[in-house]
């Protein structure tokens, strides 16, 4: 590999490549090449995201600019007459969400502290795998479960039909199960076990530790998965358009509004692109509602970003 | 220490696909220019594949059309998927289809969408479709006017008993906006065939992405009302007779009362071609619309052409 000095003109080149060689050996040179491969994936994610984003504004803003906005944020969607009110579809959207939320966050929470405070080992070994096994599910299919199977217990609860907002969160609920309980997890693991001894140490019992101690040390982390869980959630789209029945309805307000079927943005998006003709306002108007999901989602990732960068700047405490 | 190095390899893992992704679909997801899409139907001579696209409801009929034709002319290939007539025609404006099915005509709006892409689309009507009314067996609703339907389907009548059912919240039915079974059905029953109407169907109208859909809750819901195309009807719906004015006579969907039109709710089942169709393209649906085609078009439920 090293080259030897031929003349003496040439020799200060030499020497400097040799070096650079001699070095590229004592580091292995393929850590310099990985390192650029890396530092070149790093950057362009950033710029395809901006791509990204351009393209949307770019096909999406005229429905901001020709649509009046009391129209696109009024009460009814009917594309193919005309109507793009948009403000159902952001109803759908947020109905479903939260409720998945309100399903995932407890049973999430209370998983994870249970894998990461209570179970012993083998529970964690046996435990664990399932909830990967979990998050590996194609949407598609839980999609094709919920409408089968589930559709038809929530109308036996006594809705007027199967196919509600519930049966989505129900869905969604499970499918961002696996998010919330592994970054939970992680955050609880992160609290240092000295913090647990002395709570232990000064008489505390093992709830109180948890509640009291462990919990609030973890609490930026725990927001974070919920976040996490929520950007899942708000997502998703086949399985949703299976079972929240489709319709562009804004239920009125109270907890009955989850027994309504509703349409979601993205739901919406996947249902309507084939029909529409590139360039038209319907065409537009769909892009319109990507750029809004994207915002959410965005807004959704950069404040647990934010907490993220907040968790890690404290002492991860040494555990095994 | 135990996620040192495992999210490293992840995370590269992911953002090698994730460029792979975005190179493949900046390399596939440009669609061809309409123009040159058009030449290629125009030059078609060479070229055997025919692609076909369009109405769900056509889409078992064009399926069997292109099976028994490729029986006859092996050399010609046809390739057929659905997705609604929306979705067929949106695909010949943009030049990507050769023929694309409808189930109602093509919209004043999408000629013009089409002309400026320089495509004139050219109609050819290939069966006739009676459209069922269906409910749950258990319902004892078995007749309805076509204003009652549409006072049913916007909304302004939502519960069984105003119709002589039971006291029941109806809960409605549809296919989604992109079907030409829904434009139909806006326009002859919620519109009632008036072309002034604005009617549309009430917001609390569920979409459902396909008639499988449609079946499915009707199977298990007592209080559904929805709309299929005859040769979609399965024996777990009951189908509601129709009157077109409460004074005429209730008439069930068939064959015979699509064809003689005594039912009120039938309609055209369309193909349309990009220009006038190629030589390849034209003998196909000489077939389609000859007395072979429409054999079949009896056979799957669907009301054949009256053939001169």
């Amino acid at each position: 590999m090293s080259t030897t000095p031929i003349s003496g003109e040439t020799n200060v080149s030499t020497v400097s490549v040799s070096m650079i060689f001699q070095r590229l050996k004592a580091t292995n040179w393929y850590e310099f090449v990985i390192e650029g491969l890396i530092r070149l994936a790093g950057v362009s994610t950033i710029f395809i995201v901006g791509l990204i984003f351009l393209f949307l504004l770019r096909e999406g803003l005229p429905a901001f600019l020709d649509i009046p906005l009391r129209q696109l944020f009024g009460p009814r969607w009917y594309p193919i007459e005309g109507r793009f009110g948009i403000w159902p579809l952001m109803v759908g959207s947020f109905i479903v969400t939260v409720g998945a939320v309100i399903i995932a966050v407890p049973l999430g929470l209370t998983t994870a502290i249970y894998l990461g405070e209570i179970a012993p080992p083998w529970q964690r070994e046996i435990l664990k795998p399932f909830i990967e096994v979990l998050s590996g599910i194609p949407s598609i299919v839980l999609g094709f479960l919920g409408w089968v199977a589930l559709a038809p217990l929530v109308q036996r609860l006594g809705a007027p039909t199967g196919l509600t907002a519930f049966t989505g969160s129900l869905l969604l609920a499970y499918m961002s199960l696996p998010t919330i309980i592994s970054i939970s997890e992680d955050a609880l693991y992160a609290v240092p076990k000295e913090y647990r001894d002395a709570a232990l140490a000064i008489g505390a019992t093992q709830w109180q530790t948890i509640w009291r101690v462990v919990l609030p040390a973890a609490r930026s982390g725990l927001v974070i998965a919920v976040m996490l869980g929520i950007g899942r959630a708000i997502g998703e789209t086949m399985a949703v358009m299976m079972v929240t029945g489709n319709a562009a309805n804004i239920p009125p307000l109270g907890p009955g509004m989850l027994f309504q079927p509703v349409r979601t943005m993205t739901a919406t998006i996947a249902a309507e692109m084939g029909e529409v003709a590139k360039g038209s306002l319907h065409y537009n108007t769909l892009f319109g509602i990507g750029i809004i999901l994207f915002l959410i989602t965005l807004a959704i990732n950069s404040i647990a970003g934010r907490l993220v960068g907040a968790q890690s700047s404290r002492r991860r405490g040494g555990q095994l | 220490m135990k996620t040192d190095s495992k999210p490293l390899v992840y995370s590269m893992a992911v953002l090698v696909i994730l460029m792979l992704t975005v190179l493949l679909t900046a390399c596939g997801g440009a669609p061809p220019p309409p123009a040159e899409a058009g030449a290629a139907v125009e030059s078609s001579a060479p070229a055997r594949t025919i692609q076909n696209k369009g109405s769900d409801t056509l889409v078992n009929l064009a399926l069997a059309w292109a099976e028994r034709y490729r029986e006859i002319r092996p050399d010609v290939s046809i390739a057929v998927t659905g997705g609604g007539s929306g979705t067929g025609i949106a695909a010949l404006i943009n030049g990507t289809v050769d023929i694309a099915n409808a189930s109602r005509k093509m919209k004043d709006k999408e000629f013009e969408a089409a002309r400026a892409n320089g495509i004139e689309p050219v109609e050819f009507v290939v069966a006739i479709d009676a459209l069922a009314v269906v409910v749950h067996p258990d319902n004892p609703v078995d007749r309805l006017t076509i204003d009652q339907l549409a006072d049913i389907f916007t909304g302004r009548i939502t519960n069984w008993k105003e119709v002589g059912g039971n006291d029941a919240p109806i809960i409605l039915l549809s296919r989604e906006t992109n079907s030409g079974t829904h434009v139909y059905f806006l326009e002859e029953v919620v519109r009632k065939g008036e072309k002034d109407n604005e009617d549309i169907f009430a917001p609390q109208t569920l979409l459902m992405p396909s008639s499988v859909g449609i079946t499915s809750e009707l199977r298990r819901n007592p209080n559904a009302i929805g709309y299929d195309g005859l040769g979609y009807v399965t024996e777990e719906e009951k189908m509601i007779a129709v009157a077109r004015t409460a004074s005429s006579p209730y008439v069930l969907p068939s064959v015979e009362s699509g064809s003689d039109g005594s039912y009120p709710i039938a309609r055209n089942l369309y193909m349309y071609t990009a220009g006038e169709p190629s030589d390849v393209i034209a003998e196909y649906l000489d077939w389609i619309r000859g007395p072979e085609g429409q054999a079949i078009v009896a056979e799957l439920g669907f009301v054949p052409l009256p053939q001169e």
